[in-house]
């Protein structure tokens, strides 16, 4: 049977997504995922390459390959058991992994049209998979040795959930009321519902992982604590977790928040359902979010969903903006605002100590600076000012400095990052490994997974070696 | 789950309740130096908050926590009795106090603040100095801690607003005839609310004596990652949970603290409200 090669650079099946006017009265899911259908006609799209470029651009080496070929052929469940031999997560990742810069951006079918639409494929598998029977991964000889893992954000997971197959007895410390780190305070049910998350930390636990809430590593224990606790190694996955503001006159005024603030507020401790839920937000109806990475968005179309009108503000055009461009269109059709080349200039108050307004400087684009990125220059005169009753400032967050305050040996860069080797993680303390946002600043949920597995596997050679 | 092992009211006078509690957190209890605090939630739909520790027994495994009913959180609070548990328990938390030597500490306690205060100040008689303790209320219902406090200070002095117990007037009444006194002060350890603690602060600056204050700043991780609990102090932007809740007296800006206190003002009230405690009497 000869097959009509042309039909795969046409396009890609799309997904369907929630309606715009009922996306920005609740909190449900924008996109609604393939049918079986769409992922069988989608499946087909591939190539199947000899030497699949796609898995090279991929953190954690997903055979893309061969799980599309099992898509293609209806076997979801074997396509299903195909990703997760190499990642932990793929109904997460499936969501919210940047797969135009990684494995799409590589795809030879995107050479002549759209790429195969590997994130959407992933996504459907692991969805199709959640919702049937399936063996799960259940380690049958105990290693016996006990490894802790600190955070149970996406590096914490990834390296529990390897260690977990690896037969070791991992204990995971968390110290939020909930596991998932920044897949629970931070990336909104929107974009990632919830109970995905829960289905995932559960299958870790079924694999035999302990979880243990409320401890924070450094406080409640220290690392030494561990290791005299029986603990044979430590894996550091605490995070980016500390807000980084941009020093203006006026960001510390009531309404001013920090991304991290506005999104834990409504996605961890359900603020969207207050008085119900007892923490507060506070949301006027002029909403202004600096910055335009992937927490920007998130916090934007919050914003947009607790009802007010929301502007994005940018000191750099569209096209540097380091958010998914899905992210940026979603923003978009939902009515957000989007003021680029404007630069914060400082924030203005009331006479009660409420944010009521901020200034803004326009600017223009010079030369490329080391980046490569074209400079954004300040146009004299240009000042505006932009009415806002809540203020939401994301413009990045830097390592969480609880464990290396605590512990003195550990080894850090001049940013507080911790440092680990690339190749194993292994950090300057015997035994104690890292990976993550807290190695390498904040990054995506993709990377920190690889630093997590890449750690795991430090760990495992580390003790069978011991 | 962290269970309540002991419920005592302190204070009950129809318009203010103040009760303690020893929650059951053996890790807490363990690790807990003066200064820290602990975050928790009582339910699936609680708020996280901050509350210091007042006393914590490594050997039984209990913290002591002491609260005002006011909002819906330390209302709630108050209606748990030993043996119910609350949900989650996390700490201690922030840094711990530090005091180089000191001879001669004067520690002050406003209200609830008490109740940070009272393991600093046995910290402090117990390893060597001289301590005045200054406790201040609006009345004599109001005075917590007092025989404890009493028992690890030299010296001890009560002020009440109203008269009804020890001196008319502020602590700082009585702060400002201990320093006319000329008796050398190292150290002023200030606790309460904030236009105390700013009070005391501006009195001691005059006489260039190092004050410190602990913040009760909101706050919803208590670990860094939100920021809510930012203040500005010598200028700068700190966290209170990461870098506090102790500062410079000297350098704090109350005015903003004080602001950003009362953001949630009208927010509470709905949740009262909703809860039907719309007054100040407790809860149906």
């Amino acid at each position: 049977m000869s097959v009509d090669k042309r039909a795969r650079f046409i396009g890609r099946e799309p997904m369907a997504l929630l309606e715009d006017e009922l996306r920005v009265r609740g909190f449900s899911e924008v996109a609604l995922g393939y049918t079986e259908e769409q992922a069988i006609s989608e499946a087909k799209r591939c190539l199947k390459c000899k030497n699949p470029k796609c898995q090279l651009g991929c953190p954690v080496n997903i055979d893309i390959k061969d799980f599309i070929a099992l898509t293609a052929e209806g076997k979801f469940i074997e396509a299903y058991k195909k990703i997760k031999e190499k990642n932990s997560l793929p109904a997460v990742c499936g969501r919210v992994c940047p797969q135009e810069e990684q494995c799409e951006v590589e795809c030879i079918v995107g050479l002549k049209g759209e790429p195969v639409a590997i994130g959407r494929l992933e996504r459907f598998v692991s969805d199709y998979a959640l919702t049937k029977e399936h063996k799960k991964i259940v380690c049958e000889v105990s290693a016996g040795k006990k490894v802790a893992v600190v955070g149970s954000g996406p590096a914490g997971l990834a390296c529990a959930g390897e260690l977990a197959k690896l037969c070791y007895d991992v204990t995971m410390y968390e110290a939020f009321h909930e596991p998932g780190g920044v897949l629970m305070y931070g990336i909104p049910e929107f974009r990632l519902p919830k109970g995905i998350v829960k289905e995932e930390v559960e299958f870790l636990k079924e694999a035999g992982v302990k979880i243990e809430c409320n401890v924070i590593i450094g406080k409640t224990l220290t690392i030494d604590d561990l290791f005299e606790m029986g603990f044979e190694a430590v894996f550091l996955g605490t995070g980016a977790g500390l807000p980084y503001f941009l020093g203006l006159e006026g960001e510390n005024l009531n309404g001013v928040y920090s991304a991290n603030e506005f999104l834990t507020r409504v996605n961890l401790m359900r603020a969207y359902r207050f008085p119900e839920y007892k923490t507060p937000v506070y949301v006027g109806n002029h909403v202004a979010v600096i910055g335009a990475g992937n927490v920007a968005m998130d916090a934007a179309r919050t914003a947009r969903r607790l009802g007010a009108t929301v502007h994005i503000i940018y000191r750099r055009s569209e096209e540097e903006m380091p958010a998914r461009k899905e992210e940026i269109e979603h923003a978009k059709e939902e009515g957000i605002g989007f003021l680029t080349l404007a630069n914060p200039m400082k924030v203005i108050g009331d006479e009660k100590g409420y944010v009521k307004e901020i200034v803004c400087q326009q600017m223009e684009l010079g030369e490329p600076d080391e980046s490569g990125r074209r400079r954004p220059q300040a146009i004299p005169g240009s000042e505006f000012t932009l009415p806002v009753d809540t203020l939401v400032v994301a413009v990045g967050q830097g390592p969480n400095p609880i464990v290396t305050q605590a512990t003195p040996d550990l080894a850090t860069n001049k940013w507080g990052n911790i440092i680990a080797d690339e190749q194993t993680g292994a950090t300057s303390i015997p035994g104690v490994y890292a990976g993550g946002d807290v190695v390498t600043g904040a990054a995506t949920v993709i990377k920190a997974m690889g630093a997590g597995k890449i750690a795991a596997a430090g760990i495992h050679n580390y003790l069978t070696n011991k | 789950m962290y269970k309540v092992l002991r419920k005592k009211v302190l204070t009950d006078t129809g318009v203010d309740r103040v009760i303690l509690l020893d929650i059951e957190a053996p890790l807490v209890a363990k690790k807990h130096k003066p200064g820290h605090f602990v975050m928790l939630r009582i339910d699936e739909k609680g708020e996280r908050v901050p509350l210091t520790i007042a006393d914590a027994n490594p050997e039984t495994g209990a913290v002591t926590i002491i609260a005002q009913e006011v909002g819906s959180t330390s209302k709630q609070l108050g209606r748990l009795e030993a043996g119910d548990h609350i949900l989650d328990f996390v700490g201690p938390l922030g840094q711990a106090a530090h005091y180089p030597e000191h001879k001669h500490v004067v520690c002050i306690g406003g209200g609830l603040g008490v109740a940070p205060l009272y393991p600093e100040v046995k910290h402090l008689y117990q390893t060597g100095s001289h301590v005045t303790s200054i406790v201040g209320a609006r009345n004599k219902d109001l005075i917590l801690l007092e025989s404890e406090m009493q028992e690890y200070s030299h010296e001890f002095y009560i002020a009440t607003d109203d008269g009804s117990y020890g001196t008319k007037g502020f602590v700082t009444t009585i702060l400002q005839e201990l320093i006319d006194s000329n008796t050398p002060v190292d150290l002023v350890i200030a606790i309460g609310p904030i236009p105390m603690m700013k009070a005391v602060a501006n009195l001691t600056r005059k006489y260039e004596i190092k004050t410190l204050v602990s913040l009760n700043s909101l706050m919803v991780d208590g670990t860094g990652m939100c920021g809510a609990c930012r203040v500005t102090v010598g200028g700068e932007t700190k966290f209170t949970c990461i870098d506090g809740p102790e500062f410079d007296g000297h350098l704090v800006d109350f005015d903003e603290q004080m602001r950003r206190l009362s953001m949630y003002k009208d927010k509470e009230k709905e949740v009262l409200i909703q809860e039907g405690c719309g007054g100040a009497n407790g809860c149906q």
